[in-house]
């Protein structure tokens, strides 16, 4: 199953949209030379663009096809009403650079949900702006440096990450200008205090924790790491992208965490898209929130038109008074000594009321339920799956594990053989070779929206794998057999780049 | 509530099967009880038909591009998005899918951005799209971070034009705090293109200038590269996607790197985001790129199907060696670029290039006509341009939206002291004559 690329249904002449025409006396055209020659797009009708996008659609697999359990990704169902909001005109159809009194709107939802992330975490400041996770990392090390520097303590510049962080972590070190220093994981899967212990000197910046990390654990030794960490004059950061297992459950500011990023697009059901756009914004303790990039959402109480909600002027004349009420007026603010804005305007303020949406619909015991099944939707599978294939980190799990992927007697058979043939039984794989401490590392994340049959039938199935595994290797070596396409040839992609049509 | 399909019968079986006794159990046995289940302060939880009326009114707090005239541009603007555009993202299929790690699952979005790739290269004139980045700004500073890798840090110094748009060189400073490099050009409106280019020289890793830039000008840039070339720096261009309806993309004068917003492809204006940063090169340069990058290749029984390639160049690989952190792209915005450049097709974008252009002109010669206030129509310009007012541009705006109900032009001379009393002015296919005649009317009332 193929279906031709756009350009390949394309006829001279096919269009599919009609326009206005031309309202107004035309111009003379700028000189010959500003213009252009020809655009080579295609040329197709509105029922060939429909059709060519639905049978593309059919070859995808998503939260809403099937189940999804890619670890760190947090695949969970994303309510619908949620995209209706953030549909709605009021909000799509506004402009960033409206006066402020003609998006009190927008600028409400804004400052709402900086409050509703201020109140889950801890924080004392929150910066919708960052675009994604891996900009939100970017941010808190550049707003790390920033704290730094601005305590003429320009040396510190060598950030702790462990040896199960994402890629990210270190890239976004690398990106701040700052060194990184690996440290190693315990036999239990926590940082090892004494490799911490070995590292810290007065050129630490500061540490990068996922927690639970990528294990799926919980560090046990936080504690005694964020006291160490702090001792020695560093901040940790939180990368957030596990903040579905901890809602309701822990505030990181209160487990020493001085700043930390959130992906709503992971933890507060604002769906992944194929691949963006997310939302990473990041929460800082009263030390580090001058230092947000901006502007963010402030609000301050002044005099509103009783009927319009309009404000009144500050020169409101005596006896006007009384045709006001109090109320809230929110504006657009720099944090004093920002960082500077990492994107233009403020944020994927789309994305924004997606999560506003969903953190209003739960509310505070909601979400804590939304982490307590999480974390037992996990054990569950665990528990079962543990019999079928090794488990290094043999604990009490948070809302991931991660499995070795290979099996007993089965020799050739690899994570990404078992991964495959996951496809042909129209289950999304999880995630493969990450972290890297684990050898062929299968990251189980099912999330909490997965009912207890749809977790029985992956933990048939992925027995049911083991099983073929050992009698029949092959078909794990052929898989997959039932998708669009069979395997495909990476090296050849990179080899030979194609990276457009080329007729 | 909470989306949460577990029964109290399945509740009991699943923590047998564990061996707890309570859910709670499980986050006990490694949250530190000291800190555990802290008070959490959030409203009470409402239903979808609640919530629903709650955010109907505060978008009705709002004052929408629907409801009134809307000359705003400076970076996003307000353009017809096709119905059949918003109908292909509503397909959960590409909406609820994550990045196409599993190439065999995921063959829709990677044709999707493979399409997506083909069409940017044919609009930008360029030799290589990736799949995109967060938005026109990052998509910059990704350019400058590149463009030093190219020179593997040895060149540090950047010439960047002062019309630019002022969040984009804000960002790349951003972006670039930590990297010990020379940014200067944007700090005078008086260093035109020919004063950029003696700026560069044998320290430069490349020269960045907008076309048509912030003010809406459209720049002659042929010649450019030629002397940008010569002392080995490149030539970054950031360019607006509707305007390479009609206009000289920057392929054809020999640009190294392009880039720009994407937002006006199809995308809702959203009050800043979410939007999309297209980024594309030349070939020669591809290794060096940031982000994500689909390729065609063959699956084992010689189909043709799609993957993500030179992975090698990325963060999950290269980890603290990597020259750029970005690990997603702004895929559904890029979907709907796409879907937008096919919808239009060749005719299409180049018509509402056109629309844009003849309106903005029409615009500008009437506003030109009126006493006290000035246009400049001696240089090309786009679909904006800058007028001189006799007033703030704060009184004239407020007074604009507060009596004639109209979102009047940016206010320039909060971005460029040299600009007091001027106001930029867009004008898209969306403003109609009478939109247009209404401004014009109301700028002559408000100064009469």
């Amino acid at each position: 199953m193929t279906e031709p690329i756009i350009y390949e249904l394309s006829a001279p002449g096919r269009r599919a949209v009609s326009l206005p025409v031309l309202d107004v006396a035309p111009s003379d055209l700028p000189p010959t030379m500003l213009l252009r020659d020809g655009l080579d797009l295609p040329e197709v009708s509105e029922l060939d663009l429909v059709r060519h996008y639905v049978h593309l659609s059919q070859l995808n697999h998503g939260v809403d096809v099937g189940f999804y359990p890619l670890g760190s990704c947090t695949m969970k169902y994303s309510p619908k009403v949620n995209e209706d909001a953030s549909r709605l005109s009021g909000f799509a159809a506004t402009h960033p650079y409206q006066p402020e009194e003609s998006v009190q709107g927008n600028l409400r939802l804004m400052y709402e949900l900086q409050e509703f992330l201020k109140s889950l975490s801890g924080f004392d400041g929150v910066s919708l702006q960052p675009a994604a996770g891996a900009q939100g990392e970017l941010t808190g090390v550049l707003m790390m440096r920033a704290y730094h520097q601005s305590r003429g303590d320009a040396r510190r510049n060598v950030l702790l990450i462990p040896d199960s962080a994402h890629g990210t972590n270190p890239a976004s070190t690398t990106m701040a200008g700052f060194e990184m220093v690996e440290l190693k994981s315990d036999a239990r899967g926590n940082v090892a205090l004494d490799d911490l212990a070995a590292h810290l000197s007065d050129r630490i910046a500061g540490m990068m924790l996922t927690n639970p990390n990528t294990l799926g654990l919980f560090d046990q030794n936080l504690p005694q790491v964020t006291r160490l960490v702090h001792e020695a004059g560093g901040l940790m950061y939180g990368d957030g992208a596990n903040f579905n297992a901890l809602m309701g459950v822990v505030k990181p500011a209160e487990l020493g965490f001085d700043l930390m990023h959130f992906n709503l697009h992971k933890t507060f059901s604002t769906p992944h898209g194929g691949g963006g756009p997310g939302s990473g914004p990041v929460g800082a303790t009263v030390a580090l929130a001058e230092f947000l990039p901006g502007p963010i959402v402030v609000s301050e109480t002044t005099l509103l038109d009783a009927v319009t909600g309009e404000r009144l002027p500050e020169d409101v004349v005596d006896g006007e008074q009384d045709m006001g009420v109090e109320g809230l007026w929110y504006r657009l603010w720099m944090p004093r000594r920002s960082i500077g804005r990492v994107k233009s305007f403020y944020g994927h303020f789309g994305v924004c009321v997606k999560a506003y949406t969903y953190i209003r619909m739960l509310g505070a015991a909601g979400l804590t339920d939304v982490s307590r099944m999480a974390v037992l939707n996990a054990n569950y599978l665990q528990a079962i799956l543990k019999e079928a294939y090794p488990l290094p980190y043999d604990r009490v799990c948070m809302h991931e594990f991660v499995l070795e992927g290979r099996v007993e007697g089965a020799p050739d058979v690899r994570a990404l053989d078992i991964s495959k043939r996951l496809i042909d039984f129209g289950i999304h794989p999880p995630t493969n070779y990450f972290p890297l401490i684990v050898p062929e590392a299968l990251m189980i994340e099912p999330t909490e929206t997965e009912s207890k049959q749809t977790l029985d039938h992956f933990a048939e199935t992925m027995i049911r794998i083991a099983q073929e595994a050992r009698e029949n290797p092959q078909l794990l070596h052929d898989a997959p057999v039932n998708a669009p396409v069979r395997r495909l040839d990476e090296v050849r992609a990179a080899r030979r780049l194609v990276l457009r049509w080329e007729g | 509530m909470g989306y949460l399909p577990h029964t109290e019968d399945e509740l009991r079986a699943m923590l047998r099967r564990i061996g707890v006794e309570h859910a709670d159990d499980l986050l006990l046995a490694s949250v530190p009880r000291a800190y555990a289940f802290p008070e959490i302060d959030l409203p009470e939880p409402v239903s979808e038909m609640e919530i629903m009326t709650e955010l109907r009114e505060m978008s009705e707090a709002n004052t929408d591009l629907q409801r009134v005239p809307c000359f705003l541009g400076a970076g996003a603007y307000h353009h017809f998005v096709p119905s059949v555009v918003d109908h292909v993202l509503g397909r959960s299929e590409f909406y609820t899918a994550y990045t196409p790690y599993q190439p065999e699952m995921s063959q829709g979005t990677l044709q999707a951005i493979f399409e997506y790739q083909s069409m940017i290269c044919a609009l930008t004139g360029m030799e290589v799209s990736n799949a995109s980045h967060y938005d026109g700004a990052t998509a910059m500073a990704e350019a400058v971070i590149m463009a030093i890798s190219v020179w593997r840090g040895r060149r540090r110094k950047v010439v960047m034009s002062p019309t630019i748009h002022p969040e984009y060189r804000e960002t790349v400073r951003t972006y670039t705090q930590g990297m010990d490099i020379a940014i200067i050009g944007d700090y005078s409106l008086g260093n035109d293109i020919p004063a950029l280019v003696d700026m560069v020289d044998g320290d430069t890793a490349c020269l960045i200038v907008q076309n048509p830039d912030f003010l809406g000008r459209i720049l002659d840039l042929s010649g450019l590269a030629e002397r940008v070339h010569a002392h080995k720096a490149l030539l970054v261009v950031a360019c607006d996607p509707i305007s390479l309806g009609m206009l000289k993309p920057p392929g054809d004068y020999d640009a190294d790197i392009a880039l720009g917003e994407g937002q006006p492809l199809g995308n809702a204006i959203s009050y800043g985001g979410p939007y999309i940063g297209f980024f594309t090169c030349k070939k020669r340069y591809v290794r060096r790129m940031a982000g994500r990058l689909v390729g065609q290749t063959v699956d084992a029984e010689g189909k043709r199907g799609f993957v993500l390639t030179l992975a090698t160049r990325e963060q999950h690989i290269r980890r603290e060696r990597a020259t750029s952190n970005i690990c997603t792209n702004q895929a559904l915005n890029a979907l709907a670029a796409a879907v937008y450049l096919a919808a239009m097709g060749k005719s299409g974008l180049a018509q509402v290039a056109r629309l844009c252009y003849h309106k903005a002109h029409y615009a500008a010669n009437a506003i030109a006509l009126l006493d006290g206030y000035d246009v400049d129509l001696a240089v090309p310009f786009f679909r904006e341009f800058v007028v001189r007012c006799p007033i703030p541009v704060a009184d004239l705006n407020q007074d604009l939206y507060e009596s004639y109900g109209i979102l009047g032009g940016y206010d320039l001379g909060q971005v460029y002291p040299e600009l007091e009393d001027h106001m930029l002015i867009s004008v898209t296919e969306m403003n109609t004559r009478q939109e247009i005649d209404e401004l014009v009317e109301a700028l002559e009332g408000i100064v009469r």
